[in-house]
């Protein structure tokens, strides 16, 4: 299991050959990754993402073990990114290393859905026409209620 | 007592942490002492629906005690993914 909160960049495709690497026991290894995403009509200068400094890693560290137990993972891999990050550029990746694809994509999912709602990141969107704290999304809230 | 403030509710305070002198028993006791000081606290702790909370990293209700507690840190819903 590693958890990474940064503000450099990550090489996705060194990240997905190095995870699990070895595990001749883990049949289905799943990707996500998380990228800025361009706003239409009003052009994104730069997203700025802020966090909470350890708790950020403990809540990471908790979701990923909770992913671990419950999806019987063989590994688990989050990275998230904080500062300002350009349209196209990559936010975050989790990777997720099971026995069996179903495992591995529903952990990936549980993961995701989690992180967006409980790991203390804020994004804002620096546009023109100045800066918006974005706000969280009742359907990610409501996401969380699958898994409980 | 170390308070920390996210986001715009850091914004909105002006600063992103202090050191707080207080006997508030509950989140919602600080909460109370905060709004009472000067108009940007108001603001910022004016709808407590829009806020959440955590004592010491951990995510908690506003009705949650503080007996021992080190840190508490107030922000918006967070937006990670």
């Amino acid at each position: 299991m590693r958890i990474s909160v940064q503000d450099a960049a990550f090489d996705l495709g060194r990240e997905a050959a190095d995870f699990a690497a070895g595990r001749a026991d883990m049949g289905a290894i799943v990707t996500f990754t998380g990228v800025v995403r361009d706003l239409p009509g009003d052009p994104l200068e730069v997203m700025e993402i802020e966090h909470y400094p350890g708790m950020t890693e403990a809540a990471l560290s908790d979701m990923a073990q909770q992913a671990v137990t419950r999806f019987s993972l063989g590994d688990v891999l989050v990275i998230h990114r904080f500062g300002a990050l350009k349209p196209g550029e990559m936010i975050m990746m989790v990777a997720t290393a099971a026995p069996h694809r179903k495992d591995a994509f529903a952990a990936a999912e549980f993961l995701m859905d989690y992180l967006k709602s409980r790991a203390p990141f804020w994004k804002r969107e620096v546009t023109a026409q100045g800066g918006d704290w974005v706000a969280a999304k009742d359907e990610d809230e409501a996401a969380l209620d699958r898994w409980s | 007592m170390n308070v920390l403030y996210f986001a715009w509710v850091r914004e909105r305070i002006g600063v992103p942490r202090e050191e707080v002198e207080t006997g508030a028993r509950t989140v919602n006791d600080l909460v109370v002492e905060l709004r009472a000081r000067e108009e940007r606290y108001a603001a910022a702790f004016e709808d407590l629906s829009a806020l959440r909370v955590a004592v010491d990293q951990t995510l908690v209700d506003f009705d949650a005690p503080l007996d021992g507690a080190r840190e508490v840190a107030f922000f918006p819903p967070m937006t990670g993914g």
